[in-house]
């Protein structure tokens, strides 16, 4: 039974700079066979003159493009990020104004981890459906931070993800059902003055990872009364390339359901963009009636899964903006060292 | 860079959205907004978002920037003109100054242009790249 709200469009954001796992293994003295153990080859990292708002911007052009709506008829814009550039101002506003979406309008920073995007993609849904809006525009956008010399820096990268969410009747995807999963789980976090994240290491696995998102989609399919075979495709939050593909396999759900909206390997891990960019990515490949499970997961911890059934619009709207894949194959190297400056790892004093 | 609130927020319009004026006197097109027409003189401004895209007319390669840019350095500005033909000064970004030539596509994005160090205000702006997305619309 469809819900009166659905994907209206999608628009995506990888930066051009890519970062090779193997440059982080010779920089640390890294054991060689850690990339291949967390399926990652390199990670998208930002220019010296991006962060989220930047990336967020673009994707959030990039949905606005596809759909081909004035930007006056979004009545919320919500940004879900951990890597703001103001901890206070928002993020939202920036963006708002910067699409022509002000100043009739709800905007709003969300911090969950990396679930913050995925929260304002369900609060904008039910905004449409009850309709206090017309049109809602979510946005997840990270540079993701790592300690140097964590283990994490291989898979923390940047990249960002939109999407305009309106009534189903216009819908390129619409909303079937979702759930969502949270509880107090210490397995990541980052204190207020600190620049880097600390993590519980193996604990960021079983009680957090696979419990919530588990959680969140076995309740999702009792809910609807669906099982692993009623969906064609399933996107799960990737904080590594390994970790969908195994939830996956607990839940039910084969190998290649998952790897169409798989980035993780190729990108690295965007956090709040990194399930919902394998969403997009999956919209750009579906056919019209196919179902599609997306679960994104954040830290502190919890899950939301949502079903979505795919509408024959997908086939007008997919080339109307840069695909996925157009930012993903746009690559240039850097070494550890240029990534670095840009960064603004480098400590110097003023001349 | 010291970075004033009043200016930001003067010029938040124009620089991030590309927004120029058009002279109904004369017709031409400018960039950044001026009071009066920069080839007419005419009072007489609408407000025209101006195009996206367009290509580099020339551009200089800045090797000794300020300070609060060395992370930046070399610096690529470059004169683009936009596909209705107005001309706008702005940064290259994404490119290597040996991947910049004159007659290369560009287009607009939205990057950090300025910044007052870390506890002050950031700069948002217009920028140009290179074309990069060859997307097919088959
Ligand atoms: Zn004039």
């Amino acid at each position: 039974m469809a819900r009166d709200s659905g994907i209206i469009s999608w628009g995506a954001y990888v930066p051009r700079y890519r970062l090779k796992a193997e440059e982080i293994v010779y920089l640390w003295g890294w054991d060689p066979n850690i990339p291949r153990n967390l399926n990652v080859t390199e990670k998208a990292v930002e220019n010296v003159d991006e962060d989220s708002i930047t990336m967020g911007f673009e994707a959030a052009y990039n949905a606005i493009l596809r759909a081909g709506i004035n930007p006056k008829r979004i009545g919320a814009v919500f940004f879900g990020t951990e890597s703001k550039p103001y901890a206070v101002k928002p993020s939202a506003t920036v963006i708002a104004e910067a699409l022509g979406v002000t100043p009739v309008t709800m905007a709003s920073d969300l911090e969950f981890a990396c679930r913050a995007a995925s929260e304002g993609l369900r609060s904008a849904l039910a905004l449409v459906e009850s309709k206090y809006i017309e049109y809602g525009l979510v946005i997840g956008s990270d540079t993701a931070q790592a300690n140097p010399g964590d283990v994490l820096e291989y898979t923390a990268s940047s990249g960002a993800v939109a999407f305009i969410v309106g009534p189903a009747k216009e819908a390129v995807a619409i909303l079937e059902g979702v759930y969502t999963y949270v509880t107090d789980t210490p397995d990541f976090w980052r204190r207020g003055l600190s620049p880097y994240p600390k993590h519980g290491e193996a604990f960021t696995g079983e009680p957090a990872y696979f419990s919530h998102i588990e959680g969140a989609v076995r309740g999702l399919m009792e809910s609807l009364g669906l099982k692993p075979d009623d969906f064609d495709y399933a996107v799960f939050h990737q904080p590594n390339g390994t970790f969908p593909l195994r939830v996956g396999r607990r839940l039910g759900f084969p190998k290649e359901k998952i790897l169409p909206g798989l980035v993780t390997p190729l990108i690295g891990n965007t956090y709040n963009a990194s399930a919902l960019i394998g969403f997009a990515r999956v919209l750009e490949q579906a056919r019209p009636g196919q179902r599609i499970l997306v679960a994104p997961f954040g830290s502190g911890a919890g899950s939301d899964a949502y079903s979505f059934v795919v509408t024959d619009r997908v086939d007008e709207l997919r080339d109307k903006a840069p695909r996925v894949d157009d930012y993903i194959n746009a690559k240039k190297y850097v070494s550890y060292a240029v990534h670095a400056k840009m960064r603004g790892l480098y400590r110097r004093i003023a001349n | 860079m010291r970075l004033s609130p009043a200016q930001i927020w003067r010029t938040r319009i124009p620089r991030y959205r590309l927004l120029g004026k058009e002279c109904k006197k004369c017709g031409r097109r400018h960039y950044p907004p001026r009071p009066a027409c920069p080839y007419c003189g005419s009072r007489e401004l609408v407000e025209v978002e101006l195009p996206r895209t367009g290509v580099i007319e020339s551009f200089t390669v800045i090797y000794t920037v300020m300070e609060g840019f060395k992370d930046r350095a070399p610096l690529i500005i470059a004169t683009v003109k936009l596909d209705d033909g107005t001309r706008v000064v702005a940064p290259i970004t994404d490119a290597e100054p040996e991947d910049v030539r004159t007659g290369m596509r560009v287009e607009a994005v939205l990057r950090r242009i300025r910044d007052d160090g870390s506890y002050g205000l950031i700069g948002y702006g217009t920028a140009f790249r290179p074309t990069i997305l060859v997307h097919k619309t088959s």
